[in-house]
């Protein structure tokens, strides 16, 4: 079905699925969110089957690892839909996703956690980081076994949202940009610009919060800022999300030697960084080679603007690169 | 470019009766623009999003301030600023070629009088950022003094119904060569009402945990009410509002975003303007490519991804934004609808004559 839809798009654009956003769409966000969504689905599956946080573990690590190779991938359902948030709420500088599950878990009440009920809850309480709470951190008792299936069922059902709003309409909408219709993209360069904007917002992303955040400053390592330290996934999340923006940057622009140069650089000093939370900040060695992995992923930014930005014929855009 | 020939046009010009709006083409908006040769603009645009004119700056603009009647814009040059252009807009002459005095630097905005007499400039005083209001009289438009804005770094600035002026003290010391921030962990900014006379009349201020929030732009609403855009410096991470609405007075409110869209303005709103029908107040965040709409109260309604977007300025029910892909579009009940097109960048601001 959706192969088919996208090769009738395809063919009544006259273009050959080698280029810039057909490539992305087909090669890289489709296969994705399908893989999301299947993730999920088996992460409620065994949450339902078994509760326990043992058992829901591996099928919570599986169904984080596809969320990185989407959740850069912004534009579309997970924006419209307001799902990015309540699917990963972190940073979370206030600690706002803890203080609202202390909140349920202190009301106690079974009502809150139907699947319409539970959809409605702040987006602090629902996602992967609650769920990384559930499994890692917090007691385990009956209330606490609704709450997992809850949220992994939750989980589920926006990555079955997004999947479906990709397939059955923001795809067609990247692919037909410009056409008569298509009141989001009044071009196609406006859909290029939406996946370069993904792009290059998911390496800041990781530079900043990933990896700038346990940082911190010289003076003052923040450690326990890393992200998913309880899943033990910080620097997994980091090798994951480069991997896939490589992955989107390969699809936009096939031809992009520096940049894929600058991608395997970082992954290479991430698959040689034996910190997988980021502790190391704290000690000036440490620090060090995580300062090195930020650097290098500062140097995918600017490979990827000049070289796929440039290819691409879009750049940071006038106004949100300026300031007033 | 400003030649010695144009400007001496002008210096004569303003010698002669003065243009009035009808003259330009009667334009509803004043916005700047880069085109695709590197060069800048000023375009006057009809309500339906089409260009009545198009003039020449010499510069990246910011904003512009419209008179009255005449057919005068001020484009005001980009932070640290350094001129600003007064542009007859029935002739495309340059009337005149604004300069703050030694030591100050224009900041960005600027106002008319309501009679159209006196012109009104954001500036800073160069080595310490505080605050100036300075004043120009719009028959020569010559400098004839100052006031002390109430505050460090002043942005936008917007005349009341009553005469009295609002300025967005936005708390922020910058370098006088560079705009390199300075004073990020200490800033505090302030909106403050001027009398006519340049006399500080109120003064509100955020609670200190918002000191960060730079307050820089400035819409009105029909019912006095001053609703005020924010520019967050704290932590990216921490999810603020925006918009404050405030009733000199009155104590301010603070309007958070819907729960869902708490960090997609990135922290910055770059424009906002209330709807032609005075019931929704809009913010642009060219940062993350969004438009927030709020009612009137300060209560979420809807918001919309466009990239680049920035101007906002009030259409004849909603609103008309631009953005740096070259749209101009009517932005309505949760809805994007292009109105024109071109090959141009529209910069920050979209100012509607009144």
């Amino acid at each position: 079905m959706r192969t088919s839809l996208l090769a009738l798009v395809l063919s009544a654009l006259g273009l050959p699925a080698v280029a810039d956003v057909p490539q992305a769409v087909t090669d890289h966000a489709l296969p994705g969110f399908a893989a999301f969504a299947t993730a999920t689905a088996a992460l409620d599956a065994a949450a339902q089957a078994d509760c326990a946080a043992q058992a829901v573990q591996p099928a919570y690590q599986a169904a984080f690892d596809a969320w990185l190779g989407v959740s850069h991938l912004t534009p579309g359902p997970l924006e419209d839909q307001g799902l990015t948030l309540a699917i990963a709420f972190w940073p979370d500088p206030k600690g706002l996703g803890q203080k609202a599950l202390k909140t349920l878990v202190a009301t106690g009440d079974p009502a809150a956690l139907t699947p319409d009920a539970f959809a409605q809850q702040s987006v602090a309480v629902r996602g992967l980081f609650t769920l990384e709470r559930l499994l890692y951190t917090e007691p385990q008792d009956a209330f606490h076994c609704t709450l997992t299936r809850a949220v992994a069922a939750d989980l589920a059902a926006m990555a079955a949202l997004a999947d479906a709003g990709w397939r059955d309409g923001f795809a067609d909408e990247l692919l037909t940009a410009g056409e008569p219709g298509n009141a989001r993209y009044l071009s196609p360069a406006e859909a290029r610009q939406a996946l370069f904007t993904a792009l290059m917002t998911g390496l800041e992303f990781t530079f900043d919060s990933r990896l700038g955040r346990p940082l911190g400053t010289f003076d003052r390592p923040r450690p326990e800022r890393a992200e998913a330290i309880a899943s033990g996934r910080s620097l997994r999340n980091v090798t994951l999300s480069l991997t896939a923006l490589r992955g989107l940057a390969v699809a936009l622009v096939p031809d992009s030697p520096s940049t894929q140069a600058a991608f395997d650089r970082a992954l290479a000093l991430a698959a040689g960084l034996d910190d997988p939370v980021f502790a190391g900040v704290a000690d000036p060695a440490g620090r060090l080679q995580v300062e090195i992995l930020q650097q290098a992923v500062d140097a995918i930014r600017v490979a990827a603007l000049a070289e796929v930005g440039g290819t691409l014929g879009v750049d940071a855009g006038f106004n949100a690169a300026d300031g007033d | 470019m400003t030649t010695r020939r144009t400007l001496l046009a002008g210096l004569a010009a303003l010698a002669l009766p003065r243009p009035v709006w009808a003259e330009a083409g009667r334009p509803a908006y004043l916005a700047a623009a880069q085109l695709p040769d590197g060069s800048h603009a000023l375009f006057g645009l009809s309500a339906q999003g089409e260009t009545v004119f198009s003039l020449p700056l010499p510069a990246r603009g910011h904003a512009a301030a419209a008179h009255p009647t005449r057919a005068e814009a001020v484009a005001f040059a980009r932070r640290p600023g350094t001129f600003a252009l007064v542009i007859g807009c029935a002739s495309g002459d340059v009337l005149a070629r604004l300069t703050p005095p030694a030591g100050r630097q224009f900041n960005g905005h600027g106002a008319f009088s309501a009679d159209g007499t006196r012109l009104y400039t954001s500036e800073v005083v160069a080595e310490s950022s505080e605050g100036r209001i300075g004043l120009w009289d719009t028959t020569d438009y010559a400098r004839t003094g100052e006031w002390a804005s109430g505050g460090i770094g002043p942005h936008d600035l917007k005349r009341l119904a009553d005469g009295r002026l609002a300025v967005a003290n936005g708390g922020i010391a910058t370098d006088p060569t560079d705009r390199t921030k300075l004073n990020l962990g200490s800033m505090r900014p302030n909106l403050t009402i001027l009398t006519a006379e340049g006399r500080v009349d109120d003064q509100m201020e955020l609670s200190a945990e918002m000191w960060p929030n730079s307050i820089r732009h400035l819409a009105l609403a029909p019912d006095g009410t001053i609703a005020f855009a924010m520019q967050w410096e704290g932590d990216p991470a921490e999810a603020v509002p925006l918009l404050g609405l405030w009733q000199p007075g009155q104590s301010p409110r603070l309007c958070p975003p819907l729960e869902r869209e708490a960090l997609a303005m990135r922290g910055y709103a770059a424009s906002i303007a209330f709807s032609g029908d005075g019931r929704q107040v809009g913010l642009t965040s060219p940062k993350g490519g969004r438009v927030q709409v709020f009612g009137a109260d300060g209560t979420a309604a809807f918001s919309l991804a466009r990239a680049d977007v920035s101007g906002i300025a009030p259409g004849s029910q909603g609103f008309i934004v631009t953005d740096g892909t070259g749209v101009v579009a009517e932005l309505g009940d949760n809805r994007l609808r292009p109105l024109s097109s071109g090959p141009r960048a529209w910069d920050n601001h979209l100012i509607a004559l009144v």
